[in-house]
């Protein structure tokens, strides 16, 4: 596997068999992305902890991302750029909800004195 | 304009916490301005489409406005409207720097989304609609309200991820996120299918469709009265809305087991959501489970699929964003004179505040589906939707749904007219908020009465006739 990535690199002159490589890297890194999506998605359920909570959510964030910008290098040699600015308008929107989570977590825990959501928790 | 205007006035009420509440309701009567002023553009020239920046699509974000999106914008600036009047006398000072900025992002993602004529413009406002939704939730400072909030949150990212997933296999698929340009291209590929799935389950979640359904009477019990009222006639509406546009224009797949699906999940949502709220013994706990209820019943629209379908959906969707609006304010207002929520206190009510408890019994009209309000309309067109296509079984289902309203309706009054055993203090109700919920009221039956007009606005832009037979 690794061979073959480095390959790629090299390999901008072979047009054919660079976009062979090129397209069996992205699908790697797209099917990483749904391994991050799913793996958040199993956190966010199972555990009860509010950080463990934000922290899942923020991995299948970076998952989904992922597999936008991965699919976008599939096409041509040149990558599609409007994925690219879905993914940075996503990051902007991840940060701030980030944030608010964090806050609320923050001021749950000063109120309540819990870090964890009352006993009917998250499905 | 109708999102620059919630946006500037945002961060004004952020900038100048003094003046806040002259600001915001300015800003609110700017708005509800500018939508009639749209609305009179769209009945001249039909359906429109407005670049921004004047770059078209696919590179460019443009506005699109039909009669769907034009009746959305109408319903959000009457309740904005009552909401941002109610909230003038709801909270004090301190409550209020913190409330009118939250309100005025919330009016501009609403603004926004049912504007936005591409999927990846219909996310950013539905996470900003999300996002400041859960801040309105977390004001009212309590534990209780802070749990919502954090629950709502996670709801709510959840469900966006869904939809942004399904929105990374579509574009990978077709090259596009405009909707137009997807409806001319979409073909019944596994890719859309996975797509299709992925964004409907996070907008179901976001809906609170049952079974996904657990977040909501949470967070809108728990919220002040008028966020409730918000989140209750017009947030949850608007994922609605999102599905109703995929479904419509770009997945118009012919009579799947999806739909069958859908209307399944709708009408279990209508008969547990109604069981659920007769359990109730805290009013707004009450009208929380009641929402959950109301909204199965658009859902039936979905196997039906006929143009007469949706728009009964879409008739119940308004009446039913003016009468809970109405309802949870009128509580807010019960909440304040008696102190507390629970039902068999009520302690004669309706001789001490009769105007909120008209307010309640209107809306409560509008919610049985009695005639001639706006919720009878929206019924009737489903039954008939329903009797015609032969599938009659979705009628018992709304009967049945009316009945246990109604039976949830008559005991709140009931107990509002008979006198508790414990007496508590009365305190102070404005006039204007019982005024305020008493219009909403009413105007959920003028809905009845008036039924000729929204249904032919409806019809501009024809978006009801992709695919779907009379």
């Amino acid at each position: 596997m690794l061979a073959r990535i480095n390959d790629v690199h090299g390999c901008t002159k072979f047009a054919g068999a660079g976009k062979a490589e090129a397209m069996n890297t992205a699908f790697f890194y797209a099917l990483t992305g749904v391994g991050l999506f799913t793996l958040g998605l199993y956190s966010l359920i199972v555990y009860t902890h509010l950080l463990r909570k934000i922290l899942a959510i923020n991995v299948m964030g970076s998952g989904v991302f992922l597999i936008i910008v991965a699919l976008a290098a599939r096409t041509q040699t040149l990558p599609d750029p409007i994925p690219h600015a879905m993914v940075i308008t996503g990051i902007v929107v991840a940060v701030s909800a980030t944030a608010l989570a964090l806050a609320l977590m923050l001021r749950f825990r000063d109120i309540s004195g819990r870090v964890e959501l009352a006993e009917e928790s998250l499905e | 304009m109708l999102v620059i205007l919630p946006l500037v006035g945002a961060i004004l009420c952020f900038l100048l916490p003094q003046r806040v509440r002259f600001l915001g309701l300015m800003i609110a009567f700017a708005i509800a301005a500018s939508v009639v002023g749209l609305l009179l553009q769209v009945l001249d020239q039909g359906a429109l489409r407005y670049s921004l920046g004047g770059w078209g699509a696919p590179l460019g974000i443009s506005f699109y406005t039909d009669g769907l999106s034009m009746l959305m914008l109408l319903v959000t600036a009457l309740v904005g409207l009552g909401i941002s009047v109610y909230s003038i006398a709801y909270f004090n000072q301190e409550k209020s720097v913190h409330f009118w900025p939250l309100w005025m992002l919330l009016w501009t993602a609403l603004n926004a989304l049912f504007l936005s004529a591409d999927l990846f413009n219909l996310y950013v406002t539905l996470e900003l609609l999300g996002l400041s939704a859960v801040a309105l939730v977390a004001l009212a400072g309590g534990a209780n309200a802070l749990d919502a909030a954090m629950r709502y949150l996670f709801v709510s990212l959840l469900g966006s991820l869904f939809y942004l997933l399904g929105l990374a296999l579509l574009y990978h698929s077709f090259a596009s996120v405009d909707i137009e340009i997807l409806a001319q291209r979409v073909e019944a590929t596994p890719a859309v299918w996975a797509a299709m799935g992925l964004m409907t389950a996070g907008l179901l979640l976001k809906t609170a469709l049952f079974p996904l359904h657990f977040w909501l009477p949470p967070a809108h019990a728990n919220a002040p009265a008028p966020v409730s009222a918000l989140l209750s006639a017009l947030v949850v509406k608007a994922s609605f809305y999102i599905l109703l546009r995929l479904w419509l224009e770009v997945f118009p797949l012919p009579n799947s087991g999806l739909g069958l699906f859908l209307g399944l999940l709708g009408s279990s949502a209508v008969l547990w959501g109604g069981i659920q709220t007769l359990r109730q013994t805290r009013l707004k706990m009450l009208i929380a489970y009641s929402t959950v209820a109301q909204l199965g019943y658009l859902f039936i629209a979905f196997p039906l699929g006929t143009s007469m379908a949706w728009k009964g959906a879409l008739y119940l969707l308004i009446s039913h964003a003016l009468a809970k609006s109405a309802m949870f304010l009128a509580a807010g207002n019960l909440l304040l004179f008696g102190g507390h929520d629970r039902i068999t206190h009520l302690d004669r009510v309706a001789q001490r505040l009769p105007l909120t408890l008209a307010a309640f019994a209107l809306a409560g009209v509008s919610i049985m589906g009695l005639p001639p309000s706006g919720g009878f309309i929206g019924k009737w067109l489903l039954l008939d939707a329903s009797l015609r296509s032969g599938q009659w079984w979705w009628a018992v289902i709304l009967i049945l749904g009316s009945l246990l309203a109604a039976a949830y309706i008559f005991k709140v009054i009931g107990h509002a007219f008979t006198q508790a055993e414990v007496t508590h203090e009365a305190g102070e109700v404005s006039r204007m908020m019982e005024w305020v919920a008493f219009v909403l009221a009413l105007a959920a039956i003028v809905l009845g009465l008036i039924a000729p007009g929204p249904l032919a606005l409806m019809d501009i832009g024809s978006p009801f006739n992709s695919g779907a037979a009379q």
